[in-house]
């Protein structure tokens, strides 16, 4: 798995939400993308999927470029955000449709017994809660064993044994010699699961490397206090310096 | 986009607005029916309600059901799959789904009223397919609303909007035209201005098939007086074609360069 990102831009009307950014990410590994909220996280995942289109700039996977094209992302396993699914659909035939739109060997199977999804099956999408929707979420985006996993917040309503039983898939998920992406709110998520951590902020990339390395930046153990410490130390530089500092990104930070 | 549509169509018709809407027609078509056995008089007030109430529940469902699958919306974007396809067939099972109700609503109780066997076949006909054509135009003009706004409620504004304009407003408009340029020939305006209206289109088709000059009013009557009843009810029948087209054109265009 080879992904090739250079110079992506993207603004919503007047805010830039994605500014040049470059990335490649060329060995298998998880890479977690960080940032505040509104740091554009979300934006790059979707732009990767082609759900949202680049203003500049180029993304290739595996030297192809993604523009226009859709039959890619049957190679990328991709968990949403928000786990909505019709609501008069049972379990069952959401996973028969997805199986339906693409290709290649399913493994739901095991995926429902691990997550112990077998007593709703037959039950409708709408009448399940929070939690539940998120395994059914979980099955969908795993029921294939694709190269490149896409994950939007993983652990959203999951109870603590379902989220072990996650952290335990993702585990032989990466001895598999895959490429994961992740986003998460949750840092002790990211410190377990996460090699890799790109920090974004204000649409640019502050850091790219792994998470020692960021750690031992700032002379912290944890990543929630790193994070904490950027965060505090960019919002005092922008007190100083005015706004146009604030938007200056670290460059002793970012080695991309 | 088969798929989609099943499956938006599947989860549609186990809706209970859809049951609801279904139910209300035909109880609308038994009660007429308790009211006149005459066939011909069950159609014409069947078509006062049908050109009203198709356009208006259609614009209502097709904004409400875009706006309520949007996170599902963002699951099948990420799968290997043509955007276009996507909306497509999503709008086409809601415009199915709609259309289905009419057909059963409507559809069913004239068959246990013996339409089968009288004149008035053709009528019936008629009646359905401006009905089915109306669920496919306004729930996918709606749909092409919903796809250019984000905002819910001025998605939803826009829509009935645009029922008001067609099913209200237009009828108001053309009267003043016509009253205040009065002492100028206005037939080729009033046969053009139906064209630009799927709703009169439909009200006119209907018109001509059952012959009813006193209904039709000026621009059905121009219909009649230029084109004759068959050439007229064609040109309305091939309207209404490129009316099914311009909102498949427009989900096709928008949904091609937007981001979600």
């Amino acid at each position: 798995m080879n992904l090739e990102i250079k110079k992506l831009s993207k603004s919503f009307g007047k805010l830039k939400v994605l500014n040049e950014i470059d990335l490649s990410i060329r060995q298998a590994g998880t890479y977690a993308v960080l940032g505040p909220n509104g740091s554009g996280k979300t934006t790059l995942m979707k732009s990767i999927l082609g759900m949202v289109l680049p203003e500049f700039g180029s993304i290739a996977i595996n030297g192809q470029s993604i523009k226009g094209a859709h039959a890619y992302r049957d190679k990328i396993d991709y968990l949403p955000q928000i786990a909505r699914f019709p609501e008069n659909l049972k379990v069952n035939e959401l996973f028969t449709l997805i199986k339906e739109l693409r290709t290649g060997e399913t493994r739901d199977e095991a995926l429902i017994k691990r997550f112990e999804i077998e007593p709703f099956l037959d039950k409708k999408l709408g009448n399940l809660s929070g939690g539940t929707r998120q395994k059914v979420n979980l099955i969908q985006a795993f029921m294939f064993d694709n190269p490149l996993v896409v994950l939007d917040e993983p652990t959203t309503g999951l109870d603590p044994l379902s989220l072990v039983k996650l952290k335990e898939l993702i585990r032989e998920e990466q001895a598999k010699d895959k490429t994961i992406i992740i986003t998460s709110h949750i840092m002790d998520f990211v410190e377990e699961m996460a090699d890799q951590i790109i920090f974004l902020m204000e649409g640019k990339i502050y850091f790219n490397g792994s998470l020692h390395e960021l750690n031992d930046k700032f002379k912290t153990s944890k990543l929630e206090q790193t994070i904490a410490k950027i965060l505090k130390e960019q919002k005092e530089q922008g007190r100083q310096d005015g706004d146009e500092a604030y938007l200056t990104p670290l460059k002793e930070l970012s080695h991309v | 986009m088969f798929k989609i549509l099943k499956y938006s169509f599947a989860d549609l018709s186990r809706s209970r607005w859809t049951y609801v809407y279904t139910g209300f027609y035909a109880l609308l078509t038994m009660s007429l029916f308790l009211l006149s056995s005459d066939l011909s008089k069950v159609i014409i007030s069947l078509m006062n309600v049908v050109l009203v109430l198709v356009p208006l529940i259609a614009v209502i469902f097709g904004v409400m059901y875009y706006y309520n699958s949007r996170e599902f919306t963002e699951l099948l974007l990420a799968q290997p799959i043509k955007r276009t396809d996507i909306f497509l067939g999503q709008f086409l099972g809601v415009a199915g789904s709609l259309a289905g109700s009419l057909l059963i609503g409507v559809g069913v109780p004239f068959l246990f009223y013996g339409i089968l066997g009288s004149a008035e076949i053709g009528n019936y006909l008629i009646l359905l397919l401006t009905g089915v054509c109306l669920s496919i135009i306004f729930s996918g003009l709606a749909f092409f609303i919903a796809l250019k706004n984000e905002n819910r409620i001025k998605g939803f504004g826009l829509a009935i909007l645009l029922w008001l304009g067609f099913a209200v407003i237009y009828d108001g408009l053309l009267l003043l035209l016509l009253a205040v340029f009065s002492d100028y020939p206005l037939e080729k305006v009033a046969l053009g201005a139906s064209l630009l209206n799927p709703i009169d289109l439909s009200r006119i088709l209907i018109l001509l098939k059952l012959d009813i000059s006193a209904l039709m009013g000026f621009t059905g009557a121009v219909f009649e007086k230029f084109l004759g009843s068959n050439l007229g009810m064609v040109l309305a029948i091939l309207s209404l074609m490129v009316w099914v087209g311009i909102p498949v054109l427009g989900i096709k265009f928008t949904s091609q360069r937007k981001d979600f």
